[in-house]
């Protein structure tokens, strides 16, 4: 006899246990991941990719800035020069190793920090409710109203090239939306039943945070973030790429782009070579994002 | 010349879901008949198969995963091979449907008027004024009070109960000769209900239309219906005249079904309850389905699974112990609810 | 409802305060004296300090931005630290360039995006969703000032097709529109229709899948609508929402291209940012980054109204 019946009244019966129920969740969230085979593929791909900037110095066969101006703008296959040389005659793959470096920091960073931040100060204003949300959206209202790529420009123009200013006035334009998603998920677990109940037995307000709401929400703020990093990577490069960001020699991949314009005649294939690589990462943490959303199953 | 043929005719009817991950058999096996004019209602409870089988009968299940197989015609259109363009004039014209929730079945951003004007437009080639104007008279006919205004009106705008009367103003607005009623008044509140079911048995006898109800709800069947049929795991498990089934079930679960249900002639009596939950249908079930919450039920009874047996009088039933229980007049030894004991 | 437009009116005066505090902030997070940045480094103590009085820098800084927002709101928008006159005839006119590049950018994209995401909806799971759902990933993940110099090299290096810079004769692409001047509006408007475009199809593809497993869908099949008289009811009931992102997205443009038009040499309000960011002309950069946050704020209200008004479950409420 297969016939099964409702397990609803053990699911009654026993209290919540959210470590227990997260273990479980968590299994089926890595079942899920290992069936999508185009998430593993882009992981597989941004896993290589950071493997090789991050051991860039030893696998480079060149310094990122030793070149000569004899040797500039050699083809693609150019014996010694994999990828050919730049238009200092720098080595391409030598300095696009290197560039991903600076590439996915500036990319990276400032969607960490807007992480921790935004989403603190999200969480705090969905739990707090009342007049502290209140200010706190109203303020992050005011960054909304600004295009983001105009807002990034804007700060690190005024505040000047460098990587620094860079990273930071990415953080400010990832904050608000942050926060904007961390305030509306807290709120919506706030007023789940269970917390509500933890409430009515008499948890403190710290235990609820703690215990109920913190697992619940950090997962779809993560989820979020993560799809942030692929834009953020096509904005920070954009950044280098205006001029604001990382100053030469240094190679970044936005930088690079902007400095090879002027090859677009002699060697396209080469000019193009630093967007090929921004476009790729892009493109893995965007699908490894999705990929990550379906598999934790987050609502947009 | 051979009699008419029935409105509906259906001979082992199959319906299952396929998706990756498991198909579900949802219907297995119906047969039905129903004359023109004839009132039927389908009971069971969820998951029974009911709202599968109305949905056949009009093709309405999900096209892409709804696998339909056996014999089936409705109004002389044969329903499994029928081309999706005699379908789109068979639905709304010779069987149209009404569904359980009216706030979810009629579109948010369409008014009242437009909605069942367009099923008008559809199928009578008139124009939208016209329309409009045969949209106004149908809200009258189900008596939806200062029907010209709520023309205008959209879904969110209307009470319930109106929103469930102009449903059945579309449903009815070309004339259909089958109305196919999905729980209809399963989500109003109780004196709603009255209203729209005493509408709906008006309305019926005025356009002599055969009319599909489905229900959990025994009150309703016996109200509106001239036959009953009993649905368990996919299979009808007992048929006859209203009278019949409510006065005197002869399946097991029929039993327990009217045992559940406050019953103005079982004043007095306790309420019951059956045990245990419908079967999984993603998995086959071998013998009787209804056997593992039966009262009755002996090992034989997995064995396979039990006929459709005719029984005197236009009925029907599919138990192998039917006879024998008919013999015992006392309920089965269920449980009883606590709210039970609580009624006069 | 009427309530409902007023308080979103109004909301926008406080916001767009914000907005300009904001701006008028710019300048004092730049490194250094602002001053400095206006006067050339061997200025006499005099004339910075006459220069310092003219420009209000010796007031304590809310005052400061009292006088700044005064100006601003007479149509001062600043001058200009090189070329010394006011920045506003030349925003004029750039504003101008980037609305035309951002409209028919914006309608590219949007177009595909609604198509993409429509047949990506109604097909949900199968492999043409699963297509369409990839390029639409693929396009927010491109980094459009590459895809621009990608163009550039096949239609106008190879193919010799296109022109790869500028707006044209006479150097404006506002006004007139013969194919003399469509040419160079093509590629830079293909380059920035790709992210939009991806947008649109994942929102669009999320909402028609949704609607078309509403209840309301069957309804209309069992009413004998044939498929394109569902289609109407999908699209009318997606309309809100599109209509929402693509607002947002329109003006996203009219900010975002500075990558687009600094690839193009397009002669808009990104070229004037950039050129403005590489010589520290921070007026410049003010008053830019004003216009356009301040026509962001509008074209949102203007969406928000436009929202409220054709949804009938939030306008007849």
């Amino acid at each position: 006899m297969t016939t099964t019946y409702s397990s609803g009244i053990a699911e009654d019966a026993a209290p919540p246990k959210v470590a227990e129920n997260d273990d479980t969740y968590w299994r089926a969230v890595g079942r899920r991941l290992m069936r999508d085979k185009v998430t593993l593929f882009c992981g597989a791909i941004l896993m290589l990719m950071a493997a090789l900037i991050l051991f860039a110095p030893l696998v480079a066969p060149y310094g990122p800035t030793d070149g000569s101006i004899v040797r500039r703008l050699k083809p693609i296959g150019t014996p010694g020069h994999l990828l050919g040389t730049d238009e200092l005659g720098r080595d391409m793959l030598s300095r696009l190793l290197h560039g991903g470096r600076y590439s996915w920091f500036v990319g990276i960073t400032p969607v960490a920090i807007a992480f921790l931040v935004g989403g603190s100060i999200g969480i705090i204003a969905g739990f707090a409710g009342g007049k502290i949300n209140m200010a706190i959206m109203r303020v992050t209202d005011v960054f909304y109203a600004f295009p983001s790529v105009l807002l990034a420009v804007a700060v690190s123009g005024s505040l000047g090239a460098g990587i620094a200013n860079a990273i930071m006035s990415l953080t400010i334009v990832f904050i608000p939306p942050i926060i904007r998603v961390a305030e509306s998920v807290t709120t919506g677990v706030r007023n789940l039943d269970y917390a509500e109940a933890a409430r009515a037995t008499g948890a403190g307000a710290r235990s609820i945070v703690v215990v109920h709401i913190l697992p619940n929400v950090l997962g779809p703020i993560f989820v979020y973030a993560t799809s942030l990093v692929g834009v953020s990577m096509i904005v920070a490069s954009g950044l280098s790429f205006l001029g604001l960001g990382i100053k030469p020699p240094d190679p970044e991949w936005g930088l690079m782009l902007n400095t090879l314009r002027s090859a677009i005649y002699s060697q396209p294939m080469i000019a193009t070579l630093p967007g090929i690589c921004i476009f790729m990462t892009s493109v893995c943490f965007n699908f490894v994002s999705d990929g990550l959303r379906t598999a934790m199953d987050v609502r947009a | 010349m051979t009699a008419p043929a029935p409105l509906v005719r259906a001979r082992d009817l199959h319906v299952s879901f396929v998706s990756r991950d498991a198909t579900v058999k949802a219907v297995n096996g119906v047969d039905l008949d129903l004359d023109a004019g004839e009132v039927l209602c389908i009971l069971g409870e969820s998951g029974s198969g009911k709202s599968v089988t109305l949905r056949a009968l009009m093709r309405l299940n999900p096209p892409n995963k709804a696998v339909v197989s056996g014999e089936l015609s409705v109004a002389g259109h044969d329903m499994v091979t029928i081309s999706d363009r005699q379908l789109s004039s068979v639905r709304g014209k010779v069987v149209s449907m009404i569904f359980q929730e009216p706030m979810t079945a009629l579109d948010p951003v369409y008014t009242i008027g437009r909605q069942i004007g367009e099923t008008l437009v559809r199928h009578e080639g008139i124009g939208r004024r016209e329309a409009e104007q045969r949209a106004l008279e149908l809200l009258e006919l189900v008596q939806i009070p200062s029907a010209k205004r709520r023309l205008q009106a959209y879904p969110h705008e209307l009470s319930g109960g109106l929103r469930q009367r102009a449903m059945i103003a579309m449903a009815i607005s070309c004339r259909p000769q089958l109305l196919l009623a999905d729980e209809p008044t399963t989500a109003l509140d109780a004196t709603v209900q009255i209203q729209i079911l005493l509408l709906l048995r008006q309305l019926q006898q005025e356009l002599g239309m055969g009319v599909i109800f489905v229900t959990h709800d025994l009150g309703v069947a016996g109200e509106i219906a001239d036959r009953i049929a009993v649905m368990y795991a996919g299979r009808m498990v007992e048929a006859g005249s209203t009278v019949d089934v409510m006065r005197g079930p002869l399946h097991p679960y029929a039993k327990g079904l009217l045992g559940a249900t406050v019953h103005s002639g079982l004043r007095g009596t306790r309420l019951t309850t059956i045990p245990g939950s419908p079967p999984d249908l993603r998995h086959p079930i071998e013998g009787c389905a209804f056997a593992p919450r039966c009262p009755h039920a002996l090992e034989t009874c997995s064995a396979g699974v039990p006929e459709f047996r005719p029984m005197q009088a236009g009925r029907a039933v599919r138990c192998f112990r039917s006879e024998e229980i008919a013999g015992a007049t006392t309920r089965p030894p269920s449980r009883t609810t606590p709210q039970g004991v609580l009624l006069p | 409802m009427i309530a409902y437009i007023l308080r979103r009116v109004l909301y926008i005066v406080p916001i767009s305060l914000a907005v300009s505090l904001v701006c008028f902030m710019l300048v004092h997070i730049a490194p250094g004296d602002p001053i400095d940045a206006m006067v050339q480094p061997d200025t006499p103590k005099e004339v910075i300090d006459r220069v310092r009085a003219e420009y209000g820098l010796d007031q304590p800084l809310p005052v400061q931005f009292g006088l700044w927002l005064l100006k601003v709101v007479q149509g001062d928008f600043g001058t200009s630290l090189i070329k010394g006159r006011p920045v506003l005839p030349d925003l004029i006119s750039a504003s101008g360039a980037t609305f035309v590049l951002a409209c028919t950018g914006g309608l590219l994209g949007f177009v595909t995006g609604c198509v993409f995401g429509g047949i990506a909806g109604v097909y949900r799971d199968s492999w043409i969703d699963r297509v369409l759902l990839a390029v639409a990933v693929a396009g927010v993940s491109v980094p459009h000032y590459w895809l621009g110099m990608v163009l550039v090299i096949i239609f106008s290096v190879n193919l010799n097709m296109l022109p790869a810079m500028g707006a044209g004769p006479g150097g404006s692409a506002v006004s007139i529109f013969d194919w003399e001047h469509i040419r160079y509006l093509i590629l830079p408007s293909i380059t920035l229709a790709v992210i939009p475009a991806g947008i649109v199809t994942r929102t669009v593809r999320g909402l028609v899948s949704d609607i078309m497993s509403q209840d309301y869908i069957t309804t209309l099949r069992g009413k004998g609508l044939r498929r394109h008289g569902i289609v109407g009811h999908v699209v009318r009931n997606a309309a809100p929402t599109t209509l929402a992102v693509i607002g947002l997205q329109l003006a996203n443009l009219m900010g975002g291209s500075i990558l687009v038009e600094t690839v193009f040499a397009w002669p808009g309000t990104g070229m004037m940012l950039n050129t403005a960011i590489f010589q520290r002309d921070i007026p410049v950069l003010q008053a830019t980054t004003l216009v356009l946050a301040l026509f962001f704020v509008v074209l949102n209200l203007l969406v928000d109204l436009v929202q409220t008004s054709i949804d009938p479950r939030i306008s007849r409420r």
